[in-house]
């Protein structure tokens, strides 16, 4: 047959695509279990690491199932919610929905210097989604520890929020002002005026990152201003 | 087949692209990866495996499939061959090597672009048996490999004071714990991979006569 006929070219080119598209495929489905789990483990190691705790892809289920004692589903009120997963909760679907609707996942830890709240939280960068876990103390204002991740931040600028230094800051930070307003906290340049308490030093480079990530806090910690207010209380 | 395996003709195809015709220090190909991956050894190394596995394999397929493929859309035939070894790929190492799969995230899809593949496919399998392409293309992976390896070594022992994630250099001597020792930040951004590159070309070219234009 004529190599460079129209006919033999289109049948070469579906049957091929037809052959790819299988072979892909199958290998996708073959892989997806394996995949799967190893998400599920980073997921467990960025919330242990959000109390301070560093684990290895191998130790992560086990010290998970150790330190992390506790954990439901809440709604907008703060109120538990029977037969969810907290674990499982895909907070890209729930912070789609509005406000009162949103299940609210809570993981409770306990560590030497008490009971831990870590609350995840999810936003948006200046490319794609961020998103992090943040834990606090039982006063239900003073941050513990914090842990973020992101898509697709630039290297060397927004993707700083996923550093050690960056996640650093956020210990020992107020959520709650004096007279009991939920401020969060603020990413500020050098210079600024910002109470000290509830501010930490931005990304140069990175403005609209910290800026989104300065939102998430404000607009996640709100979703579970309720919550927080009972256990303040 | 007369030829035997390892003819001479077949081993300088392994070894020519290691030295004399190098895809990165004497085609200056496959840049853009070199300086991306190569703040560490590790994530070098897998990029330097991946490359070869993809870089073997569609040497072999296309040079099976080069008295069927039609003229007109041999270079698609080749992206399409190349872009499904790399999601085998990119799926292989999502699933076994987590942790390496998302510092390499967008650069194990940018094999696709390396301009290194495509272009043995259309100088070399195109043209010749599977046994040479599979030959040619592993010498090229690894002449590719050794470089972004030695780049690779020089970035995370400079920029990190460590080898494989392994600390080197001893705590004691970093002026933080009182020493005199600091870690070269700029080893750890792209534009030192490239200055490290020349520096290889440099020394390469200085030691091979045969590289040197008038």
């Amino acid at each position: 047959m004529d190599r460079n006929s129209n006919t033999y070219t289109f049948i070469y080119a579906a049957v091929m695509v037809i052959l790819v598209a299988a072979i892909l495929a199958s290998a996708a489905m073959a892989l997806r279990p394996r995949q799967d789990k190893n998400v599920e483990i980073e997921k467990m190691q960025n919330i242990l690491a959000s109390v301070n705790i560093e684990s290895t892809f191998e130790t992560a289920g086990d010290i998970y199932a150790d330190k992390i004692r506790n954990q439901y589903v809440i709604d907008s009120k703060g109120e538990i919610v029977e037969g969810e997963d907290a674990f499982e909760i895909d907070l890209k679907r729930e912070k789609a929905k509005s406000p009162e609707d949103r299940l609210l996942p809570v993981f409770e830890c306990e560590t030497e210097s008490g009971l831990k709240y870590i609350f995840p939280m999810r936003g948006a960068g200046l490319w794609g989604p961020i998103w992090g876990f943040v834990s606090l103390n039982d006063d239900m204002s003073t941050i513990y520890g914090a842990n973020f991740d992101h898509q697709s931040e630039t290297p060397g600028l927004g993707a700083e929020i996923s550093t050690q230094w960056f996640q650093d800051e956020f210990k020992g930070k107020q959520i709650f002002d004096q007279s009991g307003n939920l401020i969060s906290v603020t990413v500020t340049k050098a210079g600024q005026d910002a109470p000290k308490d509830h501010s930490v030093d931005g990304i140069s480079g990175g403005t609209i990152t910290s800026k989104g990530l300065e939102q998430m806090m404000l607009e996640d910690f709100n979703s579970y201003k309720e919550f927080l207010m009972k256990k303040k209380s | 087949m007369s030829e035997p395996l390892f003819s001479k003709k077949n081993l300088k195809l392994l070894s020519d692209p290691l030295n004399d015709s190098n895809p990165i220090t004497v085609q200056v190909l496959g840049i853009c990866s070199a300086l991306a991956v190569t703040a560490q050894l590790k994530p070098s190394l897998v990029m330097a495996v991946s490359v070869m596995a993809v870089m073997g394999f569609a040497n072999v397929i296309i040079s099976l499939l080069r008295n069927t493929v039609p003229n007109r859309i041999r270079i698609i035939v080749q992206l399409v061959v190349i872009a499904s070894l790399v999601i085998l790929v990119d799926q292989v190492l999502k699933a076994y090597v987590y942790d390496v799969s998302k510092q390499l995230s967008v650069f194990v899809g940018l094999i696709i672009t390396n301009c290194i593949i495509m272009g043995r496919l259309e100088a070399f399998a195109l043209g010749n048996r599977p046994w040479p392409s599979f030959l040619d293309g592993i010498g090229n992976a690894a002449g590719y490999g050794v470089i972004l390896i030695i780049v690779g070594f020089a970035r995370e022992l400079f920029g990190s004071g460590s080898v494989f994630g392994l600390q080197i250099i001893p705590d004691s001597w970093y002026i933080a714990n009182g020493g005199f020792y600091e870690n070269n930040g700029m080893m750890i951004l792209p534009p030192m991979a490239l200055i490290t590159v020349g520096i290889i070309i440099w020394v390469q070219r200085s030691k091979n006569r045969k590289l040197i234009e008038d």
